[in-house]
């Protein structure tokens, strides 16, 4: 177990950096002159020069790279030359604001989710379970960017329930909580579908497994067996499943932030995108980037913890 | 039950196919959604293009069916278009991603140890980016157009196919009927692709079923961005984009904008499903 530890971390780090510079690697080279893709083609002469001497765009692309990396590893995520601050300010002030927006979207999706998928894998063949299974794909099909908008406009324009605009309060938690129901449920609204599925799925098989049958021979009420003894392992592969989802659901919290106008990492990178203000681009998608190659890390492993069998394969 | 009866239609994948309910609906959306594309000439009431300032932000009425937007443009006729480009993006993209990733995927799956190694290590890192944040930093540095849009597309989906096919090729390469065909001398070329590649392509095709709404959801969201489709053009995304500009003036924008890409993802989705049902019940687990 410990070798395979060390084996994915280094993996992911590998890939974190190859990811990660080659981005780099395309804004300094792609588009004509650095100076301009970082400054703005309203930059003066003399801002340029100084410009290129301190990030050293005069040395060759790997040189770089490398510089980049060194800048990175000493604490410094650049400097936002637009505004003339450093990057990490705007990023790290975005961050927990995603953070809060995906947690409580997983959480209440994960919540719903697992209910509804125990209770149709217990009500096999049911009425219910086909409805759930409809919906379950339904709720998988609609882009989150649509779900976002409409329930903009229903809810927050025309029923004026829930507010249209930002993150709420700083300090004030009933207002906070009130600004992140809409973006929430977004976000969420195909995931309770997916882990419906999931859980459904693996429920039936652990409800063939052996100490099921035996807690049913002892003559254990049925409820108890399947949501005391069944759901409990058969969370897991959901559990797994979330962790590689966490790109999707950056992804779907880049469309949430915009179309709510939340503060949060995902406005961050599309604001600077849409400005041109590449150092902040740089910084915020680094962030972005690593959180994800960090989530999808931790899913493997937990996923190899519960399951040996992914240990000894190497191969995924 | 006779050998006669056993073939006849309702046996047959398409019979099975077409006794689920919600395939026949799928496939009526899909049918709809072609149609749309190949006949928005005839269809469109109104030049998608034509502006018309004094008919702008007009509600859906008999004159405009689904209302105009901020320029006075047709929303029913730039929706139709809109079928044609997302047709368009959807079947190119998953085309090129399918045939990149089944290349690199056999392959991988079939050449020595380290090559398979480098090109598992390409796999992860692309799946290393959140597919709409590559598509943020490629639109910041590409020009907005068609292209822009399939190349993010593909970037960010062939390794899923790469995967798929790696899988296969492992597997089938292990079995004894290629291992005759080494021994009876065949060339490598001939293996993959006399032997493994028709065996390969069944679960493609439901793959490239399931990745196409999520394909045409990708181009939307882009040119909702204003990273995709260039100014103007009538993707289902910018009309949602325009809707969401002036949403108390056109909220028809939204409604009407978003059914149509729910309706497409809805159709692809449930018809990747009954395929999958029917075709191959072991690649449930997949996605």
């Amino acid at each position: 177990m410990g070798r395979y530890i060390i084996q994915r971390v280094a993996l992911g780090l590998a890939i974190l950096l190859v990811a990660i510079s080659v981005l780099y690697a395309l804004m300094i080279t792609l588009p004509g002159d650095p100076t301009t893709v970082f400054l703005g083609p309203r930059a003066t002469d003399e801002m340029r020069a100084v410009f290129s001497e301190r990030l050293g765009l005069n040395n060759p692309v790997p040189v770089q790279i490398l510089q980049f990396w060194g800048r990175i590893f000493s604490g410094d995520l650049g400097e936002d030359v637009l505004r003339n601050r450093p990057v990490a300010t705007p990023v790290f002030a975005a961050l927990p604001n995603t953070l809060i927006l995906v947690l409580a979207s997983i959480g209440w999706s994960a919540a719903l989710g697992i209910l509804l998928g125990a209770f149709s894998a217990a009500c096999r063949n049911s009425l219910v379970d086909r409805v759930t299974g409809v919906l379950s794909v339904a709720m998988l099909a609609a882009p989150s960017f649509v779900v976002a908008l409409w329930s903009l406009l229903i809810f927050a324009v025309v029923l004026n329930w829930f507010p249209a605009i930002g993150a709420g309060e700083h300090g004030d938690l009933a207002d906070r909580i009130h600004h992140l129901v809409l973006p929430s449920f977004a976000i969420g609204l195909a995931w309770v579908g997916y882990i419906a599925r999931i859980v459904r799925a693996s429920m039936l098989e652990v409800m063939g497994e052996n100490h099921i049958r035996t807690a049913r021979a002892f003559g254990l009420p049925p409820h108890k067996i399947i949501y005391r003894y069944a759901l409990r392992i058969a969370v897991l592969p959901a559990v797994s499943v979330l962790g590689v989802g966490v790109g999707g659901l950056l992804s779907s919290a880049v469309f949430a932030e915009i179309v709510f106008a939340r503060p949060g990492i995902g406005r961050l990178i599309y604001e600077s995108v849409i400005s041109r203000n590449y150092p902040v681009v740089m910084g915020s998608m680094l962030v972005a980037i690593a959180f994800f190659v960090m989530c999808t890390l931790a899913a493997d492993l937990v996923n190899a913890m519960l399951d040996p069998r992914l240990r000894t394969s190497k191969k995924s | 039950m006779s050998i006669a009866e056993r073939s006849s239609f309702k046996y047959t994948a398409v019979g099975r196919l077409m006794s689920d309910p919600l395939a026949v609906a799928a496939v009526t959306i899909i049918a709809l959604l072609v149609l749309c594309a190949v006949f928005a000439d005839a269809i469109a009431p109104y030049d998608y293009k034509a502006l018309n300032v004094r008919e702008r932000f007009a509600p859906p009425s008999f004159v405009h069916l689904l209302g105009t937007d901020n320029l006075g443009r047709d929303t029913f006729s730039r929706l139709l278009f809109g079928a044609r480009i997302a047709l368009f993006v959807g079947l190119t993209s998953v085309g090129l991603a399918a045939l990149i990733g089944l290349m690199l995927g056999m392959v991988a799956g079939f050449g020595p140890r380290w090559l398979d190694n480098a090109i598992l290590f390409l796999f992860d890192t692309l799946r290393a980016y959140p597919t709409i944040i590559l598509a943020l930093a490629l639109g910041a540095l590409l020009p907005p157009g068609l292209g822009t849009v399939i190349l993010v597309v593909v970037l960010t989906t062939f390794s899923e196919y790469g995967r798929v096919a790696r899988t296969q090729t492992q597997a089938l390469s292990a079995q004894e009927f290629i291992d005759a065909e080494r021994a009876m001398g065949a060339s490598p070329a001939r293996i993959l692709f006399m032997h493994i590649l028709p065996n390969v392509l069944g679960p493609f095709f439901i793959l490239a079923a399931i990745n196409l709404p999520v394909v045409i959801t990708i181009e939307a969201g882009m040119s909702f961005l204003g990273v995709g489709v260039a100014p103007g053009t009538p993707s289902w995304g910018a009309t949602l984009k325009d809707g969401f500009d002036y949403i108390r003036n056109t909220p028809w924008l939204i409604v009407s904008g978003g059914i149509p890409l729910v309706l497409v993802t809805l159709g692809f989705t449930f018809l990747g499903e009954s395929l999958r049902d029917v075709l191959d019940p072991k690649l449930r687990k997949e996605r």
